[in-house]
């Protein structure tokens, strides 16, 4: 009976070795992000950028003369899941990681991968200390951060607006209430304007009638809001309804096309920041016409990134001569790559240089890109 | 026959009609489009065709069991009869831990993992199941003792810099404190009121954790928490998930045996006596006050020790992770479980943790399959999976009798 | 003056919303004992009802108060026929179960239903189309209170009304009463209780779907998870007026959403929900049937 076990438990583990010693013939790019549940709109235009990406690439003869290996994994967009998936990924053997989309996530994530020494680089997660606090060494991100994007927000509204009196809310989430902290502290930073509100919305509520009252009685002229679209559509609704004229500044969770559908003509004349329109440069169309070939529609939210995220990553392996973490991680910051967000190589920090955002409004029921 | 061939068509024409709009439209405002999928109503009435009959089949089968029960019979399926043989299930629990102690050297890293996730949620579901499958009080808001297991040990470890294992009964210690507290003002309420009241310190306790910035970090959540320590020794990712895998085993024993203990013990007692009926049990001289309470903070303590090892095994938190779903699964590993069983919770918790991991493609679906297994559960098998086995006490004849006289 | 004023309507709007959907909760509360958990999601259902309906409507060109009113319907109809089948399948059944089971069966349908409209319809928010007109006469205090806001509060005093008349003037009001008193005395002298039951479910599923589609115009958005928040704030409301009390349901919805207003208004709104339940909480302390409930005498 127990030698049974015995020789089961070997055998179990000279199956894994051998497992191991085959795996070794290809490079590995793990993709984590949220590919179910209510989050996965986020998620599943980064995952198809990266299979068009290593399809491509294993079409040219692949890295370093390997084919590259896609391993997919959800996380939800949960910590919790998050730490599971990396978990997975670590152990299945991923040379590199695209990913992951929700700040939330990457951060549970992270710490895995750091002691596994694999180099992660995330389209979408913008929360500022990821790359700011300097404690991931090995994370990379090809989005601009939430600082500044509320750097841009707050710039318009002081300077090219030349408003005075700010209100900023947030909707009391990871993502919002960063941003209007960070709006906050660069308006008092300014001198030229003060906050005459801050405060945290309830999701979900049936009306924000109160706060809009409120921000009449303090005499603000703009509103500067942190938050996603739904309830940044209730907001500019009763304001529309209280014939509240006030300047509504927000960010790039509003920047989405429901908010035009629901708010309808109270999202008339509404900014906000979102990534640069990219689509002059030619890898841009050259990705949005590979993907619509392949699936028959419209890319969705962060895809761009997602496609640059995956081309950073196996370009800095080919750079880097071997799968080595000191080496890729050092190739990322000296070796320039062309993307669809353009030309990038990274900072010290993990940051790409040269990506950023612009104000947009809406016009006639359209985003248009303010210069 | 015929009748109810005729009944399940009317149903399923009830639910052709009652489902069609939901699923058979689906309209697009903004492209001007409508959308038919007529196909869905096919299945529709097919499938509630032959659903209403496994429905009436099934309550007939509870009628004629609940029939057979009062007419005395024996009720218990063969593996409660087998369960209660003592010697079976000491055997059954010594193979199970030898299977526990072996597993992480076996499999990888993503299902040690995994089965860690798996073991929270039995110490959880322990715990709700001293409130709720014990004393009988609902608890709708269960996860604010695990959320402060956890930023217990989030914010000790950030701020002075404490290891795990001091914090561990801290945790528990916390989570203890903060039932009494809650417990307070809701003494006098029954179980309704207490639904509503739970459920809202369950969301007090989500808003403060996001608006308390300079208590808790807001909505970012606080990272890097250190993963538990032995001996100042480096691990690597796998080691120390398998350490904190063997934690996490050593801990839900000492769980099962310590609410085992309990659950016969005077307080235990006290508990199913409240539950099974407040005013006789009040006319029999049990303080109530005192008993209500001992059953949320001991409820609560297990959650707020397992809440420190989250923690440390995610090394990230926020208050996003201890929503009112969190609860409602909880509460839902103890029903689906069996109430007030040990075994049942710990196969609830099994069930709904680890399919989903396994089913990852079905994940959609889970909810849906939550939602309707709890309801029809408690409609055709209120008693869960294990019913708790009450502790008996046989009457053996007179023989000791004689023997002393 | 002007600012009381803007918070006083506000949470009048809301407050009426929340006293229609906490009456749903109330009647079957004070009828059977049972926390309908889930109520908030036939709420849900109401509103998604409508949309479907408004929507294709205005994609073949009608518009304004006629297709709200037509949507409004079949959505009271629908939402009727769901509350009948959910007391039918779950509820009934475990009539004479424990307490807390057909509490538990509540709760699992309340998450059945959440998950099964985001499945068969969607994650995302649906825009509802604007249907409710800008009245002329109301453009001078529109920052106060605007046509909207009008337009539920009448639809909610005029449903309350009719729903008083119904309980207090009527043959069936009249059964209800009494299945509220005493339900096996009832039905000695002739009642049929289990019909009363279901038109109890029919009647709060009814109120529930007019909140919803009221909320849906309203607010101009609908999703699978609009029913959750609701319901919370609907029960809170009739357990703090005193859950089986049809006018204390109202009261507490009243209070409710002017406790939120003013609290929002006058301290901040980053603490809105530990507000609301704060208040539940000190209110259940000093009366623990709420505030016009009646204490129920218990026996052994």
């Amino acid at each position: 009976m127990k030698k049974t076990a015995l020789v089961l438990l070997s055998l179990v583990f000279a199956l894994s070795t051998v497992a191991t010693g085959f795996a070794a013939d290809t490079i590995k790019l793990g993709v984590a992000g949220p590919h179910s549940g209510d989050l996965a709109p986020y998620g599943i235009p980064a995952m198809k950028a990266a299979q068009l990406v290593v399809k491509k690439i294993n079409a040219e003869g692949g890295v370093l003369g390997k084919q590259v290996e896609l391993l997919i994994q959800d996380d939800e967009c949960k910590p919790e899941k998050a730490t599971n998936t990396a978990t997975k990924l670590v152990t299945d053997g991923a040379d590199v990681v695209l990913g992951h989309i929700c700040s939330g996530a990457t951060k549970a994530a992270l710490g895995i991968y750091k002691d596994a020494k694999i180099p992660v680089m995330s389209p979408s997660a913008t929360n500022p200390p990821l790359t700011q606090s300097g404690e991931y060494p090995n994370f990379f991100r090809t989005i601009a951060s939430d600082d500044m994007q509320a750097m841009l927000a707050v710039d318009f509204a002081i300077n090219t607006l030349g408003l005075k009196k700010i209100a900023v809310l947030h909707d009391k989430g990871d993502y919002g209430k960063g941003f209007a902290e960070f709006a906050k502290q660069f308006v008092e930073a300014s001198g030229k304007a003060e906050v005459v509100l801050f405060e945290g919305i309830t999701p979900g509520a049936i009306n924000y009638d109160s706060i809009v009252g409120k921000i009449r009685r303090d005499g603000a002229e703009a509103l500067i809001f942190g938050g996603y679209h739904p309830e940044a559509s209730k907001l500019v609704q009763s304001m529309k309804r209280k014939r509240l004229d006030v300047a509504f500044i927000s960010d790039d969770g509003v920047k989405d096309d429901s908010f035009l559908k629901v708010a309808g003509e109270a999202a008339e004349g509404a900014y906000m920041t979102g990534p640069k329109d990219l689509s002059s440069i030619p890898l841009n169309a050259a990705a949005t016409a590979a993907f619509k070939a392949e699936y028959g529609a419209d890319p969705g939210a962060f895809f761009q990134e997602g496609y640059s995220a995956a081309l950073a990553l196996l370009n800095a392996i080919e750079k880097a001569g071997s799968t080595d973490y000191d080496a890729v991680n050092n190739a990322l910051r000296t070796e320039y790559v062309e993307t669809p967000v353009g030309k990038i190589k990274f900072d010290a920090k993990g940051d790409a240089e040269g990506v950023g955002f612009s104000v947009y409004t809406v016009k006639d029921g359209a985003f248009v890109e303010l210069k | 026959m015929l009748r109810d061939f005729k009944q399940s068509l009317l149903i399923s024409a009830w639910f052709v009609f009652l489902t069609f709009p939901l699923m058979a439209v689906r309209v697009n405002t903004t492209d001007q489009v409508v959308t038919w999928r007529l196909m869905n109503m096919v299945w529709v009435a097919i499938g509630s065709f032959v659903l209403s009959y496994a429905w009436r089949f099934m309550l007939e089968r509870k009628k004629v069991r609940k029939k057979t029960a009062e007419e005395g019979a024996d009720t218990r399926s063969k593996l409660q009869i087998k369960l209660e043989d003592m010697s079976f299930r000491y055997k059954a629990m010594g193979g199970l831990l030898i299977v526990a102690l072996v597993y992480p050297l076996v499999v990888n890293t993503y299902q040690t993992n995994i089965m860690i996730s798996a073991l929270i949620y039995v110490v959880l579901g322990l715990g709700l199941n001293i409130t709720v499958g014990l004393a009988g009080l609902l608890d709708l808001g269960f996860v604010a003792f695990f959320g402060v297991g956890a930023y217990t040990f989030a914010l000790l470890n950030h701020h002075f810099d404490l290891g795990f294992w001091m914090t561990l009964p801290l945790g528990g210690v916390f989570g203890c404190l903060l039932g009494v507290i809650l417990g307070f003002p809701i003494l006098r309420l029954r179980g309704d009121y207490l639904a509503i009241v739970t459920l809202g310190f369950g969301m007090i306790f989500k808003v403060v954790m996001e608006n308390w910035d300079s208590l808790s970090f807001g909505p970012s959540g606080i990272a890097n928490i250190d993963k538990p320590g032995l001996f100042g020794m480096d691990m690597n990712l796998a080691q120390s998930t398998t350490y904190i895998y063997y934690i996490m085993i050593a801990l839900v024993v000492f769980t099962i045996l310590i609410t085992n203990r309990l659950k016969n013990s005077r307080i235990g007692r006290a508990w199913i006596a409240l539950r099974e009926d407040e005013i006789a049990c009040v006319a029999m001289g049990i303080d109530m006050a005192r008993t209500k309470l001992s059953a949320y903070a001991l409820g609560a303590f297990w959650a707020g020790m397992v809440g420190v090892l989250f923690a440390s095994k995610t090394t990230f938190i926020n208050p996003a992770s201890f929503t009112f779903m969190e609860s409602a699964i909880i509460l839902s590993i103890v029903v689906l479980g069996g109430m007030g069983s040990i075994l049942g919770v710990i196969l609830g918790a099994f069930i709904l943790i680890l399919m989903p991991e396994y089913l990852r493609d079905l994940s959609e679906y889970r909810m849906l399959a939550f939602g309707a297994a709890m309801a029809l559960m408690m409609i055709f098998r209120p008693q869960g999976l294990v019913s708790g086995l009450r502790q008996k006490y046989e009457y053996k004849g007179t023989k000791d009798q004689v023997n002393n006289g | 003056m002007e600012y009381f004023l803007e918070l006083f309507f506000g949470g009048l709007t809301r407050g009426s919303i929340y006293a229609l959907i906490a009456l749903g909760y109330t009647m079957v509360y004070g009828i059977i004992q049972l926390i309908n958990f889930a109520h908030g999601e036939i709420y849900m259902i109401g509103a998604f009802v409508a949309l479907i309906v408004a929507g294709i409507c205005t994609i073949y060109g009608m518009t304004g108060i006629s297709v709200l009113i037509l949507a409004g319907v079949i959505a009271v109809i629908y939402a009727c026929a769901y509350g009948f089948t959910l007391e039918k399948i779950a509820y009934r059944p475990l009539r004479g179960a424990p307490r807390l089971s057909p509490l538990i069966s509540a709760i699992g349908m309340s998450i059945f239903l959440q998950n099964y409209v985001l499945l068969v319809q969607t994650p995302d928010f649906l825009p509802f189309p604007s249907l409710i007109p800008d009245f002329a006469f109301m453009e001078p205090v529109a920052y106060i209170i605007g046509s909207p806001e009008l337009v539920i509060l009448v639809t909610t005093f005029v449903t309350m009304i009719l729903l008083t008349l119904l309980i207090k003037k009527t043959r069936v009001g009249k059964a209800m009463r009494a299945t509220q008193q005493d339900m096996n005395m009832a039905r000695l002298v002739g009642v049929n209780v289990d019909r009363i039951i279901s038109l109890t479910f029919i009647i709060g599923s009814a109120l529930a779907a007019i909140g919803g589609v009221l909320v849906a115009s309203y607010i101009g958005q609908v999703n699978f998870y609009i029913g959750f928040l609701a319901g919370v704030k609907a029960f809170t409301a009739a357990v703090l007026g005193g859950i089986g009390s049809i006018a204390g349901a109202v009261l507490g919805g009243l209070v409710l959403g002017w406790a939120e207003s003013f609290a929002a208004g006058y301290i901040s709104s980053d603490y809105e929900d530990v507000f609301t339940f704060g208040l539940l909480v000190l209110i259940l302390i000093l009366r623990p049937s709420g505030i016009l409930g009646k204490t129920r005498k218990q026996k052994v």
